[in-house]
């Protein structure tokens, strides 16, 4: 196990830097200096001057580059260009909305999906099958935003049941208030990935000799598909749902605009209206941190999934 | 089938093959029709748009803005005025046009890269494949968007963002299966008759490997037009007045609350295309490889 975790590790030091890198490069390649994007056209030549300063970008590429990754490790990611605050400030501030969220509808999309891909696999080839098979490929076909609307035209204005801003704070009625479309929307279109490989994870052990073996022996088909084959199904599952935690964090950016929930969405769309330059790259290292973070994780729920995965 | 027992026939023509074996494919599950027509129908409403279209998509009449569906404007206008059946038809040509380049030159750099990484395999295909995980790891619509924001949305940009936010899967899918031929008795005879890797790659593992690149590149396809659509809605797609699906939703989002049509059009528009081509490559993945059945 020690092993496996040093390996992991190790691989998750390496992706962090070669994406904060990348992160580093792309900031730079963007056409123009950013002094005077700041500063506007009619700034004088000493004003540009004394913000490339500020900015650092009077030094040396490879000392901004050290400078970077220091302050990216430290926690330092500058100040935003538009409101002057610290950048980790403006984000710490609206991540527990994005996690929150995150969270939920991962909880909601395993509860609906793991049981319905379980239920597809052992009704192969019935209605039930074609059915969730066709809703699930629906699921993933819907752009979040889209879907996002209709929730939003059903159930916030045809339906007044739900605000319309979902930015309600206070109590746990407000809460809920708050959370339950853009969880729906996001826990469903989840649901969709993992039913489907729940299902085909599944087809694959059902035919298995160690689950005719149990049948043979006279275990319950009920425990056999739940205690037998869903555990052994789980590995490939878990991988999904690890995988689907980055498109989920993209997914999440367009259902927070559409429910005018704060997060991290809404953070990174104002920056990019405003071309918070320094507000971007903070938020680019935020999502690195959480990707690798989140991979890390995975890999840990594999070791306890499988107690093989430690002996590899 | 017209070969006899006794009279050898000449082998089919390669051609000839590939069109049976396609049809086929098709034939194992009947949904890949239903999302080939589908997507075949509105391909041709994209290029037959200047035809079909009852207006300019781009003009603008304010007298008439926001009105509902009439004879002369089956789907009503925009808060500009504009005919919104225009607007969709112009607009399939924008999402397909940049899906398609898109998707085709992820398709080609990512195949590149992985039969590369499979034929040569050791610690270059490691640490390739390693980095292509880590692409793969970080959000691609997050990156996308930090592509373009810095790059200007101009098409040339999106197309280059949801290319490289792509390379990475197309690079696993060659990859796998070049491993899995590459073992095969007659690539052990081209190395034999002592063919350059660059030959064996190309003229031998590449067709063996090419159907499911294929089926993989009509479900990225979807992909591909889905996150158009998403950077378009967040304000980075193709510059208005050009019609785009997702900046139509950007525009009709605004007014909701009295026009919901305005958005719900070119959101159903999405759905339908993207929907179509999961059909379409979800039926042929399970012909191709009865394996990844159902896989994400």
């Amino acid at each position: 196990m020690t092993a496996f975790l040093i390996r992991r590790l190790a691989f998750a030091v390496v992706t962090l830097f070669a994406v904060l890198t990348l992160v580093f490069l792309l900031v730079r390649i963007v056409p123009g200096d950013p002094a005077q994007v700041i500063l506007g056209d009619q700034a004088s030549r000493e004003a540009i001057e004394a913000m490339r300063v500020r900015l650092g970008l009077d030094k040396p590429v490879w000392q901004q580059y050290a400078t970077f990754l220091g302050g990216a490790l430290r926690g330092d990611w500058g100040v935003s260009m538009v409101t002057g605050r610290p950048v980790i400030e403006e984000v710490l501030k609206v991540l527990p909305w994005t996690i929150e969220l995150t969270l939920v509808s991962l909880l909601l999309g395993t509860a609906i999906g793991v049981p319905l891909g379980v239920w597809a696999a052992v009704n192969r080839n019935r209605a039930v099958d074609y059915a969730s098979r066709i809703s699930s490929l629906l699921g993933l076909s819907f752009p979040p935003f889209v879907s996002a609307i209709l929730l939003l035209l059903a159930f916030s204005i045809a339906l007044p049941w739900f605000p319309v801003i979902s930015a309600r704070t206070g109590s746990a009625g407000a809460w809920f208030q708050s959370i339950t479309l853009p969880a729906i929307n996001l826990g469903l279109i989840t649901a969709a990935y993992i039913t489907r490989v729940t299902r085909s994870a599944m087809l694959d052990v059902l035919a298995e000799d160690y689950v005719r073996t149990a049948r043979a022996k006279g275990v319950p088909w009920r425990a056999v598909v739940w205690r037998h084959a869903l555990r052994n199904a789980l590995i490939p599952v878990i991988t999904v749902i690890g995988l689907y935690l980055s498109i989920l964090i993209g997914n999440s950016v367009l259902t927070e605009i559409v429910f005018s929930r704060p997060g991290l969405g809404k953070l990174i769309v104002g920056a990019l209206n405003q071309r918070d330059y320094t507000m971007l790259q903070g938020m680019m290292v935020i999502y690195t941190l959480i990707v690798v973070a989140v991979n890390l994780m995975t890999d840990l729920a594999y070791g306890v999934a499988d107690p093989r995965v430690k002996l590899q | 089938m017209t070969v006899t027992q006794h009279t050898p026939q000449p082998a089919p023509s390669p051609l000839a093959y590939m069109a049976r074996a396609t049809v086929k494919a098709f034939n194992a599950n009947k949904t890949s029709w239903v999302g080939l027509v589908i997507f075949l129908i509105v391909a041709f409403a994209a290029i037959s748009a200047p035809l079909l279209a009852p207006h300019d998509p781009v003009e603008q009449n304010i007298l008439y803005k926001l009105r509902p569906p009439t004879a002369e404007h089956p789907i009503g206008t925009d808060a500009f005025g504009r005919d919104i059946l225009s607007r969709l038809l112009y607009g399939a040509r924008i999402s397909l046009v940049i899906g398609f380049v898109s998707t085709l030159a992820a398709m080609l750099l990512g195949s590149v890269i992985g039969i590369v990484a499979g034929w040569y395999g050791g610690r270059f295909d490691v640490i390739v494949m390693q980095a292509m995980d880590m692409l793969l790891a970080f959000p691609s619509l997050i990156l996308g968007l930090l592509i373009v924001a810095m790059l200007g949305p101009s098409m040339t940009n999106i197309i280059l963002a949801i290319a490289l936010t792509s390379v990475p899967a197309f690079a696993r899918i060659a990859r796998a299966p070049t491993i899995a031929v590459k073992e095969r008795e007659y690539i052990e005879a081209c190395r034999a008759l002592g063919y350059s890797d660059t030959r064996i790659m190309g003229g031998h593992i590449l067709p063996n490997i090419f159907p499911e690149i294929l089926v993989m590149a009509s479900l990225w396809l979807a992909n591909a037009i889905r996150t158009e659509a998403s950077l378009a809605f967040i304000g980075l797609g193709v510059k208005p007045p050009t019609p785009t699906w997702g900046g139509m939703i950007r525009e009709g989002f605004e007014n909701i609350l009295d026009s919901a049509w305005l958005a719900v059009a070119p959101g159903l528009a999405i759905l339908i295309v993207v929907f179509a081509l999961n059909l379409l490559g979800d039926g042929l993945r399970d012909a191709i490889d009865p394996k990844l059945k159902g896989e994400a």
